[in-house]
């Protein structure tokens, strides 16, 4: 409708007279919103005045909640009323080390029941760190006649049978990732139960994580009427030989999870393995992601050869290999952004990998054996090494025993592009090796010189020095891990009054105590969380908090689920946030909250 | 603050917590080691999956001076969460099957809590799997949260009773109704006579719930079903040796 035929039905005035304005602006708009998906464009959007927030409320289709327990599920659907897509984090992630007891929550529950209703053409559902049960999973499959892609990452409460009900009732299912959840194995052959009329839909699937084996003749029948289907990562239960079968029925696959890669005991086709396997790779050319090798037989390892030259992400981080067997592969993968690894590859792999892989975005050197010894397989070798190899280097998780400034240093200045940085020297409160010096000067460096640092997570002996770094340089820092770390409250005043971008903080085993908390009344608002675990927070130190931030939900509990959240004089764990809806009310009898 | 916390079964872990006085400040010596046959089973089986026997002596440490703290330390005790690294990484060298281990000190067993927790589960019945005939969603119940036959039917009932209802009710509405149905109704067990509790014990035999005391049956049961009564006669007459077949 035109502004001009408004004028006209408006009886000809000779003035030009537009009925309901305000009208004619949501309608512009809602079609001009529609196309805005960055959500915190969208956030900016609803605050200019009431109209646009109403607008920008009507025309959200995904919604992103960082903590579920921030806000609750019916106030969300009432500002939203039109969303196909939720995300839900809930857990803090430092469960994920089992730093939090088993029933603390992030139930996924009564998220979905609220949904149900709310929003039946929903879509798509992405959960982390959510405790979801096969009665949820029930819910969502009766519920959503639409529902497409289901992903849950790093989830538990569920098992077989809640994913067989999910399969066989969501007829569009597109997308079913199950990333590092905890499956329980109810015997229920969930594969089977894939609807078998006709083609399929599916265009990912990913069950590495699943623990209890597959029924292989119905994922073989799966994937050879599944056209359309793009990723599959398989769980280790999925031999070499059975992973053959399924490559030659699906060579239009983008991203591969290769089960166990390693043969059945059975197996004695000595002849004719390895050319198949290479050929089979071969057909796959548009791979560009591959991980999985759950068990690897290394042997096998250079069948993926054909593929490398195309790939952009490799994930060896389960795989037990040495330089030696890493190099014949890495050395095409020339185009490789994201490794995953083990540091059994030792600091001549990571030289191997800097030598080759110059645009890498993302290195992460997992340990394989996480025990505090003097000696590691990689140290500040290697990540000099790729320090001086991957100048783009956006994201680094590394694990050693051993590390010094001047590597640390050298990263900071030869990858300025580094927006994460995690840095986890195994060793509690382990000096630079070379000069017994604490790990300050190195770690200063990083947010001195990484002008895009977001994210970082600190290791080895640190004095208040290195806070006082952090609070000072890390201005764009938005997630900061700390454990085993610093000398007193000045450490973390330093952060907490310096970094003001922060949204999560999670601290563990360091000498922070009352004084250091409350230098962060300021800014705790504005946080997403705070986790401090084993520190030197008392009881009234917290109650503090809790008393001057009312919109702050304070948690006070014991790891081990005794009552009170004390142990001795301090505060166990401490885990705040910030609530829309007040304090939660399905927190176990041992969470106190304030 | 006091919430409406009306949880009833809520210590559904063993008070074997007692074991560690609760009066104990950070220095925790390790007494641990003196706990001997199934109280230290039972020890280790009680922290959350991951954890090694928590010690927060070492924590402790890091409160004395930085020049102290600089002194190398020798193989510290294991400490719970450390390093960050999730469970489903902590057992690859040993999972790692034909080549040998570039290193040779396999990250032990006790570490990798996600095993332990599936172990435990099928060896001591805490967490017992449960299945209704036609319903194909099964669920787990703590029979350490009970203690008697009369509050695990109860429990049972309440399980399954929004299973039917979601499987019979197909918009999902129920879910916000079933608390107040709970209370309302007798135990799917106790008192009805359309469903029974059976059970399969440790050595493969089909028992009916009830015929042993609580603790035998505790100790002895590896997974629950609920079927119809009339089935009875059915599953009795199937004999002891069944294949290891799943409940259908």
């Amino acid at each position: 409708m035109s502004l001009a035929g408004l004028a006209r039905d408006a009886g000809d005035a000779g003035d030009y007279f537009i009925p309901y304005p305000d009208q004619v602006l949501e309608n512009v708009l809602e079609n001009v919103l529609v196309f805005l998906k960055s959500r915190r464009d969208r956030n900016a959007v609803s605050l200019v005045c009431k109209s646009w927030y109403r607008a920008e409320a009507y025309t959200r289709s995904e919604v992103f909640i960082g903590n579920c327990y921030a806000v609750a599920p019916r106030r969300v659907t009432k500002r939203f009323a039109r969303v196909r897509s939720v995300t839900v984090k809930g857990k803090p992630r430092f469960a994920d080390f089992s730093l939090l007891p088993q029933d603390w929550g992030a139930h996924f529950t009564p998220w979905v029941a609220v949904m149900a209703t709310a929003y039946r053409a929903l879509e798509k559902i992405h959960l982390k760190r959510m405790s979801v049960t096969d009665d949820d999973l029930a819910v969502v499959a009766h519920s959503f006649p639409n529902f497409k892609e289901l992903v849950l990452v790093c989830c538990e409460g569920f098992g077989t049978g809640g994913l067989a009900v999910v399969v066989s009732e969501c007829r569009h299912l597109r997308v079913l990732e199950l990333i590092e959840d905890e499956v329980f194995d109810d015997e229920v052959d969930w594969i089977s139960c894939f609807p078998s009329d006709g083609p399929s839909n599916l265009e990912s699937l990913s069950f590495d994580c699943v623990e209890s084996p597959i029924n292989f003749e119905s994922l073989e029948k799966l994937v050879a009427r599944s056209p359309l289907l793009k990723k599959l990562r398989l769980n280790r239960h999925v031999s070499v030989q059975l992973l053959y079968r399924l490559l030659i029925r699906a060579p239009q696959l983008t991203h591969l999870g290769t089960g166990s890669f390693s043969p059945l005991e059975e197996s004695n086709n000595e002849n004719t393995r390895e050319t198949d396997y290479v050929s089979a790779f071969a057909a796959c050319r548009s791979i560009v992601g591959l991980s999985g090798f759950r068990e690897i037989a290394p042997e096998y390892l250079p069948a993926i050869i054909p593929v490398c030259a195309n790939l952009t992400s490799l994930n060896l981080s389960y795989a037990n290999i040495d330089a030696e067997q890493l190099k014949p592969v890495i050395r095409h993968c020339h185009k490789l952004q994201v490794f995953w690894v083990l540091d059994s590859i030792c600091d001549e792999g990571l030289q191997a990998v800097a030598a080759t892989c110059k645009d890498l975005r993302e290195l992460r050197v997992f340990p394989i054996d996480g025990a505090e010894n003097a000696e590691g397989p990689v140290s500040e070798v290697g990540l000099l090494a790729i320090s001086l190899g991957c100048r783009k280097l956006q994201s680094i998780l590394y694990f050693c025993q051993q590390m010094t400034n001047a590597a640390v240093v050298a990263m900071s200045k030869n990858c300025p592009d580094l927006v994460v940085f995690r840095l986890c020297i195994i060793g509690r409160y382990r000096p630079d090796h070379v000069t017994g010096e604490p790990m300050d000067e190195g770690f200063g460096a990083i947010v001195k010189n990484c002008k895009k640092l977001t994210r970082l997570a600190v290791s080895g002996l640190l004095t208040d020095m290195a806070f006082s770094y952090i609070g000072q340089y890390g201005k764009l820092v938005r997630t900061l891990s700390v454990a085993f770390a610093g000398d007193s409250d000045i450490g973390l005043k330093y952060v907490l009054e310096g970094c003001t971008n922060l949204q999560k903080l999670e601290i563990r085993d360091s000498p922070f105590g009352d004084s250091a908390l409350r230098s962060g009344l300021h800014h705790f608002s504005n946080m997403r969380f705070v986790w401090m675990s084993s520190c030197q927070v008392t009881q009234e130190g917290c109650l503090d908090v809790a008393r001057q931030l009312p919109r702050l939900v304070v948690e006070v509990f014991r790891r081990d689920e005794e009552e009170g959240g004390q142990r001795g004089d301090f505060v166990d764990t401490l885990y705040m946030y910030r609530s829309l809806d007040g304090p939660r009310a399905d927190a176990p009898l041992f969470v106190k909250i304030l | 603050m006091e919430g409406g916390y009306s949880r009833v079964d809520e210590d559904a872990h063993p008070q074997l917590l007692d074991l560690i006085p609760k009066d104990r400040n950070w220095f925790v010596k390790k007494d641990d080691h003196k706990l001997e046959g199934d109280e230290k089973k039972l020890e280790l089986r009680l922290g959350p999956p991951g954890s090694e026997d928590w010690s927060p002596s070492d924590a402790h440490k890091n409160f004395k001076s930085p020049q102290k703290a600089a002194q190398k330390r020798s193989a510290p005790a294991p400490v719970v969460g450390w390093p960050p690294v999730r469970s489903f990484r902590k057992n690859i060298a040993s999972s790692s099957s034909k080549p040998a281990p570039v290193s040779d000190s396999p990250v032990s067993d006790s570490q990798n809590g996600k095993k332990e927790k599936m172990v435990e589960s099928c060896q001591k019945g805490f967490f017992v799997k449960i299945n209704m005939m036609g319903v194909p969603i099964g669920r787990k119940v703590d029979l350490n949260a009970y203690d008697s036959y009369e509050k695990l039917s109860i429990a049972v009932d309440q399980l399954f009773r929004g299973l039917l209802a979601a499987q019979n009710d197909t918009s999902g509405a129920m879910i916000n109704g079933n608390h107040e149905d709970e209370k309302a109704n007798t135990g799917l067990v106790y008192g009805n006579e359309e469903y029974t509790l059976v059970y399969e014990d440790n050595e493969g035999d089909r028992m009916l719930v009830g015929d042993v005391p609580w603790h035998m049956f505790v100790s002895s049961v590896k997974r629950l079903r609920v079927i119809k009564s009339s089935e009875i006669a059915k599953i009795c007459c199937l004999g002891k040796r069944q294949e290891k077949n799943k409940f259908p």
